[in-house]
């Protein structure tokens, strides 16, 4: 299952021509870029490990690459994003943020239902182990 | 009353009877306006025979202080401080219209409160007889006063981070069928239609609780439908609960349902009323729930350009009210609406500070001291096809619902909605390479759906649905036609 998280998850997989132009994107808007990767891709996870800090002065796209190769090469079997963040007053939050790199095999998640009373019934978002069984979605 | 009876003769400021408006202080071409003062424009017909000037001292007086008549009371009160102030009245080329702009001391009205600001400045004189039609057209709120408003819930910021959802539109669409469906078959399409790749799916205005659909079966089906959303895409997922009924006491009741059940957002209508909304409003931060505002009968009065009140200031009122959401206009949707008089309203609801603008129909400056900003909703006859369009003249921080134009695909409402994701997320990634998207749209989209069979299909059923309507209201500056 593919996971649908960030701007951009409906379209192909991005090149590294696609990412690079986004990536400019953030600089020309003077946006601070990150990265973050992650085995708990559940939606609710704000937290993904942070690949260092955020690069707020690294203006060189060239560099900036290397850096996603280097997470990648590190956490092959992670999701990693990249994030643009802009910090101008009013906005001060995340403005780009999108997956560039996926697992081999993405399990998905399963819904655990607890029922209590009055057809009331409590949700849970379970992440599947991989190469496991559990499809009980 | 005649605004122009005066007696014929001059008589003292105090005398018994009647006296001109404008003579009583409620017109002053020389007053300066406070920082903290509100101030509003207003567009006036007077009768014939009435003095423009004297028509719109009447507004002034009628909204402030004034009476019929001169009464000896107001000798008691520092009046000049209560009398609101007609300053400039503009004459409107090529019609029988006029702007009254007119300033009211902040003292004249009740801090945090819609309801009394509202009391004051459109409570009565609407009807006033001396007045062929009234607008008001724009209201300058003060940092001073909004700042004694709770204002969004949440806001954009927070809204997107709550989501996790950054850089494009927001994705929705309204429930169809508007009535008739049961709460299981209800269920079914919030659920093909979030699985497929749509943010949000929403209840209409007028889905309550009918005989039909109660509104709790409806409230757990769509959990269901919510839930088994967010686990097929690994997404944040939110269906608009609406939880307009007859009392207060039971939208607190639905609210406190749909937030048990886990809801990020509940919806209400406009037709609440402005004290109800402010207090959903203030129940919504409470408990962390995005509170969707659908502007249900704005229609009947804010239309028309000689009556009622422009959408702009209801937009105001709004966001200081505290909606996390209202509908705003599409420009190329089946709804009124002139691109930029909505440019206007989606500034408004956006921006943090804006200066007056009358192509956008701002007639005044707004600074909204950090107030948080309220999401605009699109919805209404828009389609896949479109996109390159909505981003354009809409932007990025806004929901497109798209109603028909998803469920109604051809190959099913799954399908619908992956065709409007595509197209976002292509028009955003030739926006940001820096791509001239709005002229090259079509063959974006065209490209786009060689790859995606849900788009193709989408683009081939609606792509000659336009709605080409001259608009009713359009700011005097420039007057358009509605973009195809």
């Amino acid at each position: 299952m593919r996971i649908t998280q960030g701007t951009f998850s409906y379209l192909p997989d991005f090149t590294e021509e696609e990412i690079r132009a986004q990536v400019r994107f953030c600089f020309d808007n003077g946006w601070a870029f990150s990265i973050e990767h992650t085995d708990d891709p559940h939606p609710r996870n704000a937290y993904w490990d942070m690949w260092g800090l955020p690069m707020f002065d690294l203006k060189n796209l060239d560099d900036t690459m290397d850096q996603i190769a280097d997470c990648r090469k590190e956490f092959p079997e992670h999701y990693i994003k990249v994030n643009g963040f802009d910090r101008t007053k009013g906005r001060q939050t995340t403005t780009l943020s999108f997956i560039v790199h996926r697992p081999t095999e993405e399990p998905g998640f399963y819904l655990e239902r607890t029922e209590a009373s009055d057809r009331r019934i409590q949700y849970t978002i379970r992440l599947k182990a991989a190469s496991t069984h559990s499809s009980n979605n | 009353m005649d605004g122009n009876n005066s007696g014929g003769k001059h008589k003292s400021r105090w005398a018994a009877g009647i006296t001109p408006y404008a003579e009583m202080g409620y017109y002053d071409a020389d007053y300066e306006p406070k920082a903290t003062d509100i101030l509003c424009a207003f567009r006036l017909v007077p009768q014939p025979g009435v003095d423009p000037i004297e028509a719109s001292a009447a507004v002034a007086g009628e909204s402030s202080t004034a009476t019929w008549t001169v009464v000896w009371t107001d000798r008691l009160t520092p009046y000049e401080n209560y009398q609101a102030k007609c300053y400039r009245v503009d004459p409107v080329p090529g019609t029988d219209q006029y702007i009254a702009y007119i300033a009211y001391d902040i003292d004249l009205f009740e801090e945090g409160s819609i309801a009394n600001l509202t009391s004051s400045i459109i409570g009565n004189v609407f009807g006033f007889k001396a007045l062929k039609s009234l607008r008001l057209e724009d209201m300058r709120i003060p940092p001073h006063y909004a700042k004694t408003f709770q204002g969004p819930a949440h806001g954009i910021v927070m809204e997107r981070e709550y989501l996790n959802k950054f850089g494009r539109p927001l994705l929705g669409a309204t429930v169809k069928p508007k009535l008739g469906l049961s709460a299981r078959n209800y269920g079914r399409v919030v659920y093909e239609a979030l699985r497929g790749g749509l943010d949000f799916t929403k209840d209409d205005e007028n889905i309550n609780s009918q005989p039909f659909m109660r509104w709790r079966d409806r409230y757990l089906f769509c959990m269901e439908a919510v839930n088994r959303g967010m686990a097929a895409t690994g997404e944040i997922k939110g269906h608009y609960l609406n939880v307009t009924a007859g009392t207060m006491e039971e939208m607190y009741e639905r609210a406190d349902f749909a937030k048990e059940l886990g809801s990020v957002i509940v919806m209400v209508d406009l037709t609440i009323g402005y004290t109800a909304i402010q207090s959903m409003a203030k129940w919504a931060r409470r408990n962390g729930v995005i509170l969707h505002l659908h502007r249900a009968g704005h229609g009947t009065y804010t239309r028309q350009k000689t009556h009622g009140v422009n959408f702009r200031v209801i937009a105001k009122w709004m966001r200081l009210a505290g909606v996390d959401h209202i509908h705003a206009g599409t420009v190329v949707g089946k709804l009124e609406g002139d691109p930029n008089a909505i440019r206007g309203y989606y500034n408004t609801l956006r921006a943090n500070t804006l200066e007056a603008d009358p192509t956008q129909g701002l007639y005044f400056e707004q600074d909204w001291a950090s107030l948080p900003a309220t999401m605009p909703v699109a919805s209404g006859g828009i389609h896949a096809g479109q996109m390159h369009q909505l981003l354009h003249l809409l932007g990025e921080d806004v929901v497109l619902q798209f109603g028909g134009g998803t469920i109604g695909h051809p190959d099913g409402i799954a399908q619908g909605a992956t065709a409007n994701r595509v197209a976002v997320e292509a028009i955003v990634q030739a926006r940001n390479e820096g791509r001239d998207f709005l002229s090259e749209g079509p063959e974006i989209l065209d490209k786009a759906a060689r790859w995606s069979p849900e788009l193709r299909k989408a683009l081939d059923v609606w792509k000659d649905v336009t709605f080409n309507f001259e608009s009713t209201d359009v700011p005097d500056a420039v007057p358009t036609l509605t973009v195809s």
